[in-house]
């Protein structure tokens, strides 16, 4: 691969939520940038941009990822998905947030995308996950209304509901 | 919180980034998981002027073991390091260790190499590797050296890799039998640098301590078998020796309690795990 110059804008490919899709990147711009205002999608949020509050988590091929950490000429032909993905065609909402709305895990909804990415990631790896558990996954995030209180609720009833 | 321009190189092979490398000069920086460094580009702490990416190099991503160690190549993620199926046979240390290094999140992506190379004082991976005495192997277009995990680190986030070279790969010491290891730390919050951080190793008859978080870089001590109040005194006189310093984390003082005090549990469990 050619090296690519600072000044220059590259093209960028990559499969966002199953569509592809392509823009314009100086090696410089961050992943969370370039899916705001080159893409422009809504649910990539940033915080802190120095990967602190997981606001802007994405998944990249699967893997989750801090968009404000990760440069966007790095998912040049990869496969991103964001929290645009869950709700079906029609606007249904996924049962994991219908559970947040349920249980309110969610206030101002800052923090929710990047948190509903970490689990949508994690809960393929653990399907019965105990609150301790939960608590982990959930401390790589930052939520300044919830407490994470209903975020927890709503995750174990989610995964009650599936199994049962 | 932008970064300054930078070229962009991504590597498939270590001898294209160690040429890139070597054409490149001091202003190099080399980005695998980008975990540590992206923050420091963001802050522009960091402004390198080419960025070369080895996250992609295939034949640095596995988990082996080879005379007694097991290597670990600098495209791993700490993740895969942490969901290898013999860890906890193979680096029982290491399997304490590993899920208290950040959050789920960022194991996801940060890798065990680069860790290493950020030789942050508190993190855990430099920890683990200087109390259990393993080496890092560095690569350059001039050919490759390897270097104990004490010639490594030389200081706070500062390490012995010349600006021509990458870490291709470490070494951390399979665990032997009849010795127990035992990692235990003290942070404000799940997922924070440790305060302090210990990594215990007990033998039949020496006892060895790392402590993380107190002086610039992670520091071994080991002793013969002690006795419960020899114990307590040699705890206390490394507290000393090592020289904490207050921050807004924490004081001095507080670090060298820990210490005494967790230094002293991290040994017993680590006597308890003997097998
Ligand atoms: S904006 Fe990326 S972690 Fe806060
Ligand atoms: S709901 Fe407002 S920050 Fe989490």
């Amino acid at each position: 691969m050619p090296q690519l110059s600072k000044d220059a804008r590259h093209p960028v490919s990559c499969t966002l939520n199953g569509k592809e899709v392509s823009g314009y990147a100086e090696p410089r711009m961050l992943l969370s940038d370039f899916l705001t205002h080159e893409i422009g999608i809504t649910s990539c949020h940033v915080g802190c941009e120095h990967g602190v509050c997981g606001a802007c988590t994405v998944l990249v091929d699967g893997n989750i990822t801090r968009a404000c950490l990760t440069f966007a000429v790095q998912i040049d032909g990869c496969q991103i998905d964001t929290s645009e993905c869950l709700a079906n065609a029609d606007g249904e909402l996924s049962d994991l947030q219908k559970a947040f709305k349920k249980h309110h895990g969610l206030q101002c909804g800052y923090c929710t995308p990047g948190i509903l990415m970490s689990l949508t990631a994690y809960l393929k790896e653990n399907q019965d996950p105990s609150e301790q558990e939960l608590r982990e996954i959930l401390s790589g995030h930052l939520c300044r209304c919830t407490g994470y209180v209903g975020m927890v609720r709503a995750v174990l009833d989610y995964c009650k509901n599936k199994t049962t | 919180m932008k970064p300054k321009g930078f070229d962009y190189l991504k590597a498939t092979s270590v001898g294209e980034a160690t040429e890139a490398l070597a054409r490149g000069g001091e202003d190099v920086r080399l980005i695998a998981g980008g975990m540590s460094l992206v923050p420091m580009l963001n802050f522009r702490l960091v402004e390198p002027s080419i960025l070369i990416d080895i996250s992609k190099i295939a034949d640095r991503k596995y988990i082996r073991e080879e005379r007694g160690m097991v290597e670990i190549g600098s495209a791993t993620r700490q993740c895969e390091l942490e969901n290898w199926d013999e860890v906890s046979e193979k680096l029982p240390l290491l399997a304490e260790a590993l899920p208290v290094l950040g959050h789920y999140q960022t194991r996801a992506r940060g890798t065990v190499c680069g860790s290493l190379v950020h030789a942050d004082p508190s993190s855990e991976l430099p920890l683990c590797l200087a109390t259990l005495g393993g080496e890092v192997v560095l690569s350059s277009s001039k050919g490759s050296r390897t270097l104990k995990a004490s010639d490594f680190q030389t200081g706070m986030l500062s390490v012995a890799k010349r600006a021509d070279e990458m870490v291709t790969a470490v070494r951390y010491p399979v665990a032997e039998r009849g010795v127990g290891y035992a990692f235990k730390e003290m942070s404000q919050r799940h997922g924070d640098y440790a305060i302090v951080a210990l990594a215990a190793v007990a033998s039949e008859n020496k006892i060895k301590l790392g402590v993380g978080g107190v002086a610039d870089k992670p520091t071994v001590r080991e002793w013969e078998n002690l006795d419960d109040n020899a114990l307590d005194e040699a705890l206390n006189t490394f507290a000393w020796e090592l020289g904490g310093y207050d921050d807004i984390h924490a004081s001095a003082r507080y670090r060298r309690e820990l210490v005494r005090r967790l230094g002293k549990k991290t040994i017993e469990e680590a006597r308890k795990c003997r097998s």
